[in-house]
C-alpha cells in the first residue's frame, strides 16, 4: 500500500466553491473518513464534515467519493486507486451548507408528510401481539435503513429534475412500504402514495438500489409492490369499467 | 454583541437520544410544549450503536424470570452500589416500556408462538433480552424518532448546548450554538431534561462517536448539580483492534450469547481460569455445559464469557499482559466454531449476528463465520452522572432532570448489557412526565442577559486568537492519551496524580486553544468549544477514582487490589463548592428497605 495519498475534496459554501488537493500519509486498514480527519486535525481544522458513529450505522458522513455515493466511513482506501488524487464532494442532490456537509432537512419534513403507523387492536389480553418472524422479516428489511440519503442523493427525479416539492425519493417510498407492510398497520396510503406523493416518477431504474449501505433491496422489495398496489387500486381496467356502469 | 435566536418551551429536552426522545414524547403526552436540542442529526444519536438488546422480564423464552430477577440481577451486577429505588422501578417498568415500542411499530424478533424473542446476556440469570437481530438500538431510537415527529415536539437538530442558565437556583433555560450557521441561540424552559449520553470522547480507546464529550454531565456540575459514582468507567470487554483506524468499535456481547467463545494465544479459554465467588454457582465449570446455556437449556449455567463486561474486559487485559495476546494485541472471538456443533452454522451466524459479520468483512476483510476475531477491551459506557431522585429523576437542582446514560444510580458499580436500553425507556419516560409536572407547578423563570453574553464571549474567544493558537484536535488528542494510560482500566494513585497534573496543563492550553475560518459549520471550533466539559469530566473521573481506595465493579485499583467492605456501603460525590473548588466526597448509600433485602437474600 502507498504511504502517502492525495485527497482531492471539495470546498466552498452555497455561493460556490473549488477542490482542494491535501497529501496525507496513509495506513493499513484507513478508510476515507479517517484521511479527511486526518487532514482537519493537521492542515485544515475548519474542514466542515458531518459524521458520528464510524462504523457504518449511523448514516452521518454521506458523500460521493470517485463520483459514487458511499459512506465515507465504510469506503477503504484499499479498494480506491491511490495513483490518482481520490475525489471527495458532498452529496448532489441537496444544497451546500459547507465543505462535504449538506442541508439534508427536507429529508425530515418529508417523512412527516407519511402517515403514522396505527396498529389494530392488541391480540392478547397482555396487551400485546402475536406476530411470526416470517411476516416480520419482511418489514425488517427496510428497518435496517440507516437515513444515509444516498438513495435520495442518487435518484434522478430529486438530482437531475429537482422535484423535491412533489416527489418522496427512495429513502421514503421504502419507509412507507415498511408501514403498509407491517403486521400490525391498519392505515391506507395507497392513495397518497399515487396523488401526494408521486410513486409513479419513479421509472425503476434501480440506482437507488445500487447505491445502499444496507443492501436494501429498495426497488424491488419496496418500490414495486407499492407500485402494484396503485396500479390495482387506480388502474385496474376490469375496475374502471366497473365504475363507468 | 452577539445576537440570540429565542425559543421559549415548557420543557427543553437536551440530547436526542433513546433517553431524550422518550422523554419528549412523554412531556408532550402530559401536555407540556417541547423543544429538543440535538447535538448531531435526528436520529444519530449513539442509542443507534446499540446492538444486543433492551432488558426486560418479559419471560417470553424462560417464564421464571419475572422482576424480582432482573432487580437482583441489576443490584449484583453493580455491585450493590445502585440506587435501589432505581433498580426496582426500572426491573418493574422496563418489559411494559418495551410493549410500548412494539404499539409504536417496533419490529423485535418473534418466538415460535409470535411473541418477543430474548437472548442471553452477560450477569442476566435468563435469557432477558429483546432484540432485532445485532441492530436493536437502530430499531428502538427509529421508533421513538417516528413515533416523536407526530407529537408535536420542535427538534433543534445539530446545535450543541454551551450553559445552562438559572434564575436564584432554579432552572430557566439553556443557551448554545447551532452548527449549521453558527447562530447563538437560548432556550427558555420551565424545566430542563439532560439526556446527552457518555463521556467516551475523553479516552483514546472508546466505542462512542465524536459527542459524547461529558456536556451533560458538566453542564449539571457547572449548575450546582451533584455528580455521582463518576470513578466507574465501563470498558466493553470487546471492541475491534485491528485495522488501527477501527480501533474500539463495538463487537456486541451478542456474538457470545450466541456462542462465541474467547481464546487466548495459546488457544486456551481463559474465561474458565478466573470466577468470581459472587458468581461461582450461576457459572458453567465446563465448555459442554456453557455451549448448552446458550442453545436454551435450561438447566445448564451460563459459560463464563457471559460473565460481567468489568471482569471479562480485566481477564482479557490480564492475558495480553501476560504475552498471551493475539497479534494486535487483543484476544479471539470465535463464533465461527459452531460449526462443529451445527450444520448451516454459517447462515445461522449471518442471521443472528449481521452487522457484526458486514461491520468485519467491510472493515476487517475478515469472514467471522470461518475465521476468530481480534477483539480487546474499549470504552463504552459512564454509569456515573447526575445524581437524581429514583422516581422523579430530578437533580439536586430545582427544575433540571436527568435520564439515560448522563443520569448515575440504576447501573452503580458496573451495567449490565442491555440494562442501558430499558434503562432510557424507563427512565426517559419519568424524566418527561415529571419535567412536565413540574413545569405545570412553576412559572418561566427569567433569563439573565449578562449570563447570556458572557457564554457568547467565552464561545468566540478561539476566534479572537486565530490559527496562531493552540491546535484544538491536538489538545483533544493528548487528553485522550493521557485518560487512557493513567486513568483506565487498571489504575494506581502515582499515575493518577499524574493524569490530574496533565490536566491541569491541558486546561491552559484549552485558553489558547484558536482556530481559522467563521461559525459556519467549523469542525475547528466545535472541537475547541467540547474541550471544557472534556477537561471537566476528566477531572471529576480521576479524582473521584482516587478517593474510592479499592477494587469494585468497573473501577480496579492496582494499589488496591480488593474489595473494601465500607468503600461497599458508600458512594462518591463530586460537586462544585461555593468557591469555585471541585469537592469530591464519601456519601453513605441509602438503606435498603426490608422487602427489596430479602429479594437480593433469595436470589444469591
Amino acid at each position: 500500500m502507498a504511504t502517502q495519498a492525495t485527497f482531492r475534496i471539495w470546498r466552498g459554501d452555497p455561493s460556490g466553491g473549488k477542490f482542494q488537493d491535501f497529501v496525507t500519509p496513509v495506513d493499513e486498514g484507513m478508510v476515507v473518513l479517517d484521511a479527511v480527519h486526518r487532514v482537519q486535525a493537521e492542515q485544515a481544522p475548519d474542514l466542515a464534515v458531518r459524521w458520528n458513529c464510524k462504523a457504518g450505522k449511523c448514516g452521518s458522513c454521506s458523500a460521493e467519493i470517485n463520483g459514487m455515493p458511499k459512506l465515507m466511513c465504510m469506503t477503504r482506501l484499499s479498494n480506491l486507486n491511490l495513483e490518482m488524487p481520490v475525489i471527495i464532494e458532498p452529496m448532489h442532490a441537496f444544497p451546500v451548507i459547507r465543505d462535504l456537509v449538506t442541508d439534508v432537512s427536507w429529508n425530515f419534513e418529508v417523512k412527516k408528510t407519511i402517515r403514522k403507523f396505527k396498529p389494530r387492536s392488541p391480540d392478547a389480553p397482555d396487551g400485546a401481539w402475536r406476530m411470526q418472524q416470517a411476516d416480520v422479516e419482511r418489514v425488517q428489511e427496510f428497518r435496517k435503513c440507516i437515513e444515509c440519503f444516498l438513495c435520495q442523493d442518487v435518484c434522478h427525479v430529486l438530482r437531475d429534475h429537482h422535484k423535491q416539492d412533489e416527489f418522496i425519493g427512495p429513502r421514503y417510498l421504502v419507509y412507507a412500504a415498511a408501514l403498509e407492510m407491517h403486521p400490525l398497520d391498519t392505515e391506507d396510503r395507497v392513495s397518497d402514495l399515487k396523488k401526494k406523493h408521486n410513486i409513479g416518477y419513479c421509472n425503476i431504474t434501480t440506482c437507488c438500489r445500487q447505491v445502499c449501505p444496507e443492501s436494501i433491496t429498495i426497488t424491488e422489495n419496496a418500490i414495486i409492490p407499492l407500485k402494484e398496489r396503485v396500479v390495482d387500486r387506480f388502474f385496474d381496467p376490469l375496475k374502471q369499467l366497473f365504475n363507468i356502469i | 454583541m452577539p445576537e440570540f435566536r429565542r425559543y421559549s418551551y415548557d420543557v427543553l429536552i437536551i440530547g436526542a437520544g433513546g433517553a431524550g426522545l422518550r422523554a419528549a414524547i412523554e412531556a408532550a403526552a402530559n401536555g407540556a410544549s417541547v423543544g429538543v436540542v440535538c447535538k448531531s442529526l435526528l436520529g444519530k444519536a449513539h442509542t443507534v450503536m446499540a446492538e444486543g438488546g433492551v432488558a426486560a422480564a418479559l419471560a417470553n423464552v424462560d417464564d421464571r424470570d419475572n422482576w424480582r430477577v432482573h432487580f437482583a440481577d441489576t443490584m449484583r451486577g453493580g455491585q450493590y452500589l445502585n440506587n435501589w429505588r432505581m433498580a426496582e422501578l426500572h426491573a418493574k417498568e422496563a418489559p411494559e416500556c418495551v410493549r410500548e415500542l412494539e404499539a409504536w411499530g417496533a419490529l423485535f424478533d418473534r418466538t415460535k408462538d409470535g411473541r418477543i424473542l430474548q437472548r442471553n446476556f452477560g450477569g442476566h440469570r435468563y435469557p432477558r433480552l429483546a432484540h432485532v437481530g445485532d441492530r436493536t438500538g437502530l430499531e428502538m431510537i427509529r421508533t421513538l424518532q417516528d413515533h416523536g415527529i407526530h407529537t408535536g415536539m420542535q427538534v433543534h437538530m445539530e446545535c450543541t448546548v454551551l450553559n445552562l442558565l438559572l434564575d436564584s437556583g432554579r432552572i430557566a433555560g439553556a443557551c448554545g450554538y447551532d452548527r449549521e450557521k453558527g447562530l447563538f441561540l437560548v432556550w427558555q424552559a420551565k424545566a430542563v431534561v439532560l439526556a446527552t449520553g457518555g463521556i467516551g470522547r475523553a479516552f483514546k480507546i472508546t466505542s462512542n462517536s465524536w459527542e459524547y464529550t461529558g456536556d451533560g454531565h458538566a453542564l449539571a456540575y457547572r449548575a450546582g448539580a451533584e455528580l455521582k459514582d463518576m470513578e466507574f468507567v465501563q470498558f466493553h470487554p470487546t471492541g475491534m483492534v485491528w485495522p488501527i483506524s477501527v480501533r474500539g468499535i463495538l463487537v456486541t456481547e451478542g456474538v457470545r450469547g450466541e456462542g462465541g467463545v474467547l481464546r487466548n494465544s495459546e488457544g486456551r479459554r481463559f474465561m474458565f481460569d478466573e470466577i468470581p465467588d459472587l458468581y461461582k454457582d450461576q457459572t458453567a465449570d465446563n465448555e459442554e455445559e456453557g455451549w448448552r446455556y446458550t442453545q436454551g437449556d435450561k438447566n445448564a449455567r451460563r459459560p463464563p464469557e457471559l460473565l460481567t463486561r468489568d471482569h471479562v474486559a480485566r481477564c482479557i487485559n490480564r492475558e495480553v499482559k501476560a504475552g498471551r495476546g493475539t497479534p494486535h494485541g487483543g484476544v479471539f472471538l470465535d463464533i465461527a466454531w459452531i460449526k462443529e456443533r451445527m450444520p448451516k452454522s454459517e447462515e445461522h451466524i449471518k442471521r443472528k449476528l449481521p452487522s457484526m459479520y458486514h461491520q468485519f468483512k467491510q472493515l476487517a476483510d475478515l469472514d467471522i463465520t470461518k475465521e476468530p476475531m481480534e477483539v480487546g477491551p474499549t470504552t463504552h459506557y459512564m454509569m456515573g452522572g447526575v445524581s437524581v431522585d429514583g422516581d422523579s429523576q430530578m437533580s439536586t437542582v430545582p427544575g433540571l432532570f436527568a435520564a439515560g446514560e448522563v443520569a448515575a444510580g440504576l447501573h452503580g458499580a458496573n451495567r449490565l448489557g442491555g440494562n442501558s436500553l430499558s434503562d432510557l425507556l424507563v427512565f426517559g419516560r419519568r424524566a418527561g412526565r415529571y419535567a412536565a409536572e413540574f413545569a405545570k407547578g412553576n412559572p418561566a423563570a427569567t433569563i439573565n442577559e449578562a449570563e447570556l453574553q458572557a457564554s457568547a464571549a467565552s464561545a468566540l474567544a478561539p476566534f479572537e486568537r486565530g490559527p496562531a493558537g493552540e491546535n484544538p484536535y491536538k489538545i483533544q488528542y493528548d487528553l485522550q492519551e493521557s485518560m487512557q494510560d493513567q486513568v483506565g482500566i487498571v489504575r494506581t494513585e502515582s499515575e493518577m496524580e499524574r493524569a490530574l497534573e496533565i490536566l491541569e496543563q491541558l486546561r491552559a492550553r484549552a485558553e489558547r486553544a484558536g482556530i481559522a475560518g467563521h461559525r459556519q459549520y467549523n469542525n475547528g471550533w466545535h472541537t475547541a468549544m467540547d474541550l471544557d466539559n472534556l477537561l471537566l469530566v476528566s477531572e471529576t473521573i480521576a479524582r473521584a477514582a482516587l478517593l474510592r481506595k479499592e477494587s469494585r465493579g468497573a473501577q480496579f485499583r492496582e494499589d488496591f487490589p480488593n474489595k473494601d467492605a465500607d468503600w461497599g456501603k458508600c458512594n462518591i460525590i463530586v460537586k462544585r463548592g461555593a468557591d469555585g473548588a471541585m469537592l469530591v466526597e464519601k456519601r453513605p448509600l441509602q438503606a435498603l428497605p426490608p422487602e427489596l433485602k430479602a429479594v437480593i437474600e433469595e436470589m444469591k
